[in-house]
């Protein structure tokens, strides 16, 4: 069985803002779904399925459930950190193909801008009880120097060099400088990135992302609903995850699961690199990118550096456009989770929504990928395809 | 011994992983080798990861490695390196490379284990320059 053409995201909405200090995590979740249930033309009452994942207050997706008033049929809270929302797609394209519900709300909602200071400095180990951790938070892991030794060992083994990831930077700012919500609008240079503070080899201040609040929301729906709606529906084609992980100690950090994900999510959706006219890559560092790129196979494996070099991300420039809304690199990585606002933009791109100026033609096919936890050690990877009517 | 300058970390410990801790309070690092498939892993499980026998025992690792990655903190209060070493048994494990220079760090590089003590009876295992 497949998911292709059985679901619709027929719903999106990204709170405009970068910080919500202002508001109660439920009220955010809350927000974002009535936001994104009106683009949809439907209300709480139409829904009967419910996703959420770590980011969600209370128990599972019960507590928020019972905020918004839902009755349900269907709930899935799976978390794959960052990437969960994308995985989200592909379950409930799933749910609502083996019948088991028709519209599903999918929510993330964050404050860390607000509530947390340390940022990506943070000791990042998981809770007790994990069975690393006692082999791991000794050590002094934090967000930045686990994706640093990432890139380090790529740059090792495949000649990567610092400028080449900055121009991932380059193009993300290129994009979010016709975003008037992004944290950053300045369209900056390579220079820029090499000169910016050393955080953790190799990476630079401007190699990570924004830290920011605030969140979206989507809605996937049966083709049934969607053809009673009155807006523009966006096909589910294909969707794939995998966590990949140490692997016993046979550690290789120079790739991550997308290869799997990515793989899945194309056979499924029966398209072909060349077909994808746009994609959101999840950009929680510059290295992110480039191995994803790679591990999704739009270009050799080693070769992502030649690939991102040169503006070739950039839209209108190079062959395929990537996160024009500028990205977690410059917009928004609410709840420090950069899932959902990748499939947000692939979805306006198909809508034909995005600006203007970064709005790719005839965008009939395009991919948004998510990656969750860290690829300096484990990771949640979920791809997923979305195309027009005709597609 | 150590020129680390920050509070030396109790590691979090539990049934499964008690001998591994209680054996570097005697400077030994003990990684799992399955006497079924013969392959090693880490961290210590007692099921074999690779082919689900129970038949995995504790042996004393060489200590010696290589370095597989690296990333030097420039933030942090106190610079410091992360990485991942690549022990002869062929296991890479995660851990601080101490004194040493952080401009000399080199992906490669020969390391060795050097315990450093956390009061609390055990020792964690740095790696320092071979």
């Amino acid at each position: 069985m497949s998911i292709r053409g059985k679901a619709y995201i027929a719903g999106i909405y990204e709170y405009p803002k970068r910080e919500a200090a202002d508001k109660s995590l439920a009220q955010l979740h809350g927000m974002f779904a009535k936001g994104a249930l009106e683009d949809a033309g439907l209300t709480y009452s139409d829904v009967d399925a419910y996703y959420c994942a770590g980011d969600a207050p209370g128990l599972g997706g019960i507590s928020m459930a019972e905020y918004m008033g839902l009755k349900l049929q269907h709930i899935d809270s799976t978390e794959t950190g960052g990437s969960s929302y994308v995985a989200h797609i592909g379950h409930a394209a799933a749910a609502i193909a083996a019948g088991k519900c028709n519209v599903a709300l999918i929510t993330l909602a964050g404050k860390p801008k607000s509530t947390i200071k340390k940022g990506g400095l943070a000791m990042r180990g998981f809770g007790r009880g994990a069975p690393e951790a006692g082999f791991e938070n000794v050590w002094g892991p934090s967000v930045v120097n686990m994706y640093g030794m990432a890139a380090m060992r790529h740059m090792h083994q495949y000649g990567t060099t610092s400028e080449q990831l900055a121009w991932i930077k380059v193009a993300a700012s290129h994009h979010a400088q016709h975003n008037e919500n992004a944290q950053l609008q300045n369209v900056v240079t390579v220079e820029d990135v090499l000169n910016s503070p050393m955080i953790s080899e190799p990476l630079h201040r401007l190699d990570c992302c924004v830290i920011t609040d605030g969140g979206g929301a989507m809605v996937v729906v049966s083709p049934e609903i969607a053809k009673t709606l009155d807006r523009q529906c966006v096909k589910v084609l294909g969707h794939g995850e995998a966590p990949k992980h140490l692997d016993g100690g046979r550690v290789d950090l120079t790739y991550t699961g997308a290869v799997w994900s990515g793989e899945k999510a194309f056979k499924e959706a029966k398209v072909k690199h060349e077909d994808i006219k746009y994609m959101s890559i999840y950009d929680s560092f510059t290295i992110t990118v480039l191995e994803t790129i790679e591990d999704l196979g739009f270009c050799e494996k080693g070769q992502g550096g030649k690939y991102v070099a040169d503006g070739n991300l950039i839209s209108g420039v190079g062959k395929i456009p990537f996160n024009t809304d500028g990205g977690g690199l410059c917009s928004n990585h609410p709840a420090n989770r950069g899932g959902m606002t990748k499939v947000l933009e692939a979805v306006r791109q198909i809508r034909h929504e995005a600006h203007p100026k970064v709005q790719v033609a005839d965008c009939d096919i395009a991919l948004a990928h998510g990656t969750g936890g860290s690829i300096g050690t484990r990771m949640g990877s979920a791809t997923v395809i979305l195309g027009r009517e005709d597609s | 011994m150590s020129e680390k300058k920050f509070k030396i970390p109790v590691p979090e410990i539990n049934e499964e992983t008690q001998h591994f801790w209680d054996a570097t309070a005697e400077g030994k690092l003990l990684i799992k080798k399955c006497a079924d498939c013969n392959e090693y892993h880490y961290y210590p499980r007692t099921i074999c990861p690779f082919c689900m026998s129970d038949n995995t025992e504790w042996i004393q690792s060489t200590g010696k490695g290589t370095v597989y990655t690296y990333s030097v903190m420039r933030r942090s209060p106190v610079q410091y390196c992360i990485a991942y070493v690549t022990l002869e048994e062929g296991i890479t494990m995660m851990t601080n490379l101490i004194d040493i220079d952080l401009d000399e760090i080199k992906i490669g590089m020969d390391v060795q284990v050097a315990f450093v003590d956390t009061g609390e009876g055990c020792a964690l295992p740095y790696f320092t320059a071979a």
